[in-house]
């Protein structure tokens, strides 16, 4: 390959991605402006808040109180050198609300209920329910899309902030009838330790923006999916590989944004 | 009218009619751009030149307000249904009553079930989708789409797919809603005795242009060779029945 060809050939790349790059802003635009009208049919919501809010608690629960579980163990390991094991529940609490809480619920959330929302709406589409629609006069963006993403914003807080409970839950276990750490020590220091509008706070406004990236991403997956079987197929995965790495990347910049040392 | 994607042209500088009140097909083989038309019909694409004219009213995809308009005067069914798989029966033809109108549930109620008593399905009103068979998923989508008394109903492949009993029941309620309701409909399907069956008058497309148009009967006294070859269903002909190839002696290494 000659350079020339060589310089063609990452140029078309490099349009190729800003074009799905803006055809994805513009598919957000649309979707934002599809979702307060949405808003005076919550019913239709109320369903899919059901479907990927409800239905994903078992996954959420049962991860949070592992979750919680190992970090009460693994800090207590690093703390007892220190002669601070009683802030071990501390430390898990800090550690769920600000970080891990949000992050691994959005990407269970990404796992769990974005797959079914790129899948349920590729099959949509492949099934022409989608263009049945659209030829009764009914955009799907409204009918289909706002309602699920809504459902997607009002759920993963929500799921978030059960992730955080049941890991504290999880870790009270752990640390106190079976490490032996005080009870009082335990919940004292959690009590003293955490901020609400600091680490409370910003773990929400997290849970909101990851929220609104994953099912974002699930949905403008499965909308833009080929309608065949590998265009669903291929969607699907592509929800997982996506939100996951939107949400590490937005972890990292508003952990950076919200940073404070006082 | 000529449409085509990309520099691949589907239909080529073609007029066609669609008289209020009748029943009209447009019959052809598979790929040769039928359901294309409905799309552009349906304001889903638009064409390269020329224009398509609903009620005299062009159809304008880039103005969507109008175009939605347009739609609810329209009734089409897909050619698998394309029923919701969400809703159940009841649900899917209510759909679009609940979309566009503000009426009472007693009233949608009475609506849907005197639709689906039309295609003769009022007793599966409550069965979930999955539950029914392809033929009365097609009966349900008829229901679903006449719905709202549409003035055109067009139908892609109504008869695709159906067993012998479900073709005869789906050909006699596209005459029967069509003649009780005054509407307009256009068939699109490639079953020429069903359609002939049933229709005023009917277009036959052959690579992106009319070969052939008339009442049945023109048609089946028909003379072209192309229209002969479609209507008695012979292989070979005008239409050719090998895809384009070299001759098979040198693809063999026969052609010393």
């Amino acid at each position: 390959m000659n350079p020339l060809e060589l310089l063609a050939a990452v140029g078309e790349r490099v349009l190729r991605l800003l074009q799905s790059l803006g055809h994805s802003a513009f598919f957000f635009a649309d979707l934002v402006r599809h979702t307060p009208p949405a808003l005076r049919r919550f019913q239709l919501a109320v369903v899919q808040i059901h479907a990927i809010g409800n239905l994903s608690l078992v996954i959420i629960v049962t991860s949070g109180a592992a979750v919680g579980g190992v970090l009460a163990l693994q800090s207590y390991y690093a703390l007892s050198r220190y002669g601070a094991a009683e802030s071990v529940g501390l430390l898990v609490a800090l550690s769920l609300l600000r970080e891990l809480g949000p992050v691994l619920t959005a990407l269970l959330f990404a796992g769990r209920a974005g797959t079914s929302l790129t899948a349920e709406i590729g099959l949509m589409k492949a099934g022409e329910q989608l263009a049945a629609m659209e030829m009764m006069a009914i955009d799907p963006r409204s009918r289909v899309l706002a309602p699920r993403f809504i459902a997607g914003i009002v759920s993963m807080p929500l799921l978030g902030a059960i992730f955080s409970a049941v890991g504290v839950a999880g870790a009270y276990v752990i640390a106190v009838p079976m490490i032996g750490i005080d009870s009082a020590a335990f919940w004292s220091q959690m009590q003293d330790g955490v901020d609400v509008v600091k680490d409370i706070g910003d773990g929400m406004v997290k849970t909101v923006v990851f929220g609104v990236a994953a099912t974002f991403v699930a949905l403008y997956m499965g909308y833009e999916s080929n309608a065949t079987p590998e265009g669903v197929a291929q969607a699907t995965t592509r929800t997982v590989v996506f939100s996951s790495v939107a949400v590490l990347i937005l972890d990292f910049l508003l952990t950076s944004l919200m940073f404070h040392t006082s | 009218m000529t449409f085509g994607y990309d520099s691949r042209v589907i239909l080529t500088d073609i007029s066609l009619q669609f008289p209020r009140g009748k029943v009209v097909a447009i019959m052809g083989s598979s790929g040769c751009g039928k359901t294309t038309l409905l799309r552009l019909i349906g304001g889903v694409v638009t064409p390269k030149k020329g224009s398509i004219l609903f009620d005299g009213e062009p159809v304008d995809p880039t103005d969507q307000d109008k175009l939605f308009a347009l739609r609810r005067r329209l009734g089409m069914l897909f050619q698998f249904g394309a029923l919701f798989t969400d809703l159940s029966v009841f649900e899917n033809v209510a759909f679009p009553l609940r979309e566009h109108t503000d009426l009472p549930e007693s009233m949608i109620r009475d609506i849907v079930l005197m639709k689906l008593n039309a295609v003769g399905l009022r007793g599966a009103a409550s069965l979930r989708i999955a539950e029914v068979s392809g033929g009365m998923a097609r009966r349900i989508a008829l229901a679903r789409a006449i719905a709202l008394d549409p003035e055109l109903i067009m139908y892609d492949e109504p008869f695709a797919g159906l067993d012998p009993i479900s073709v005869g029941v789906a050909a006699n309620l596209i005459r029967r809603l069509n003649d009780a309701t005054g509407a307009t409909s256009i068939i699109v399907s490639h079953d020429v005795d069903e359609c002939f069956s049933i229709c005023d008058y009917a277009y036959l497309i052959s690579s992106g242009r009319i070969a052939g148009q008339g009442t049945p009967k023109e048609l089946q006294g028909s003379e072209d060779p192309e229209v002969r070859q479609f209507i008695r269903g012979e292989p070979d002909g005008p239409v050719r029945f090998h895809y384009p190839a070299q001759p098979i002696e040198q693809d063999l290494g026969l052609s010393a």
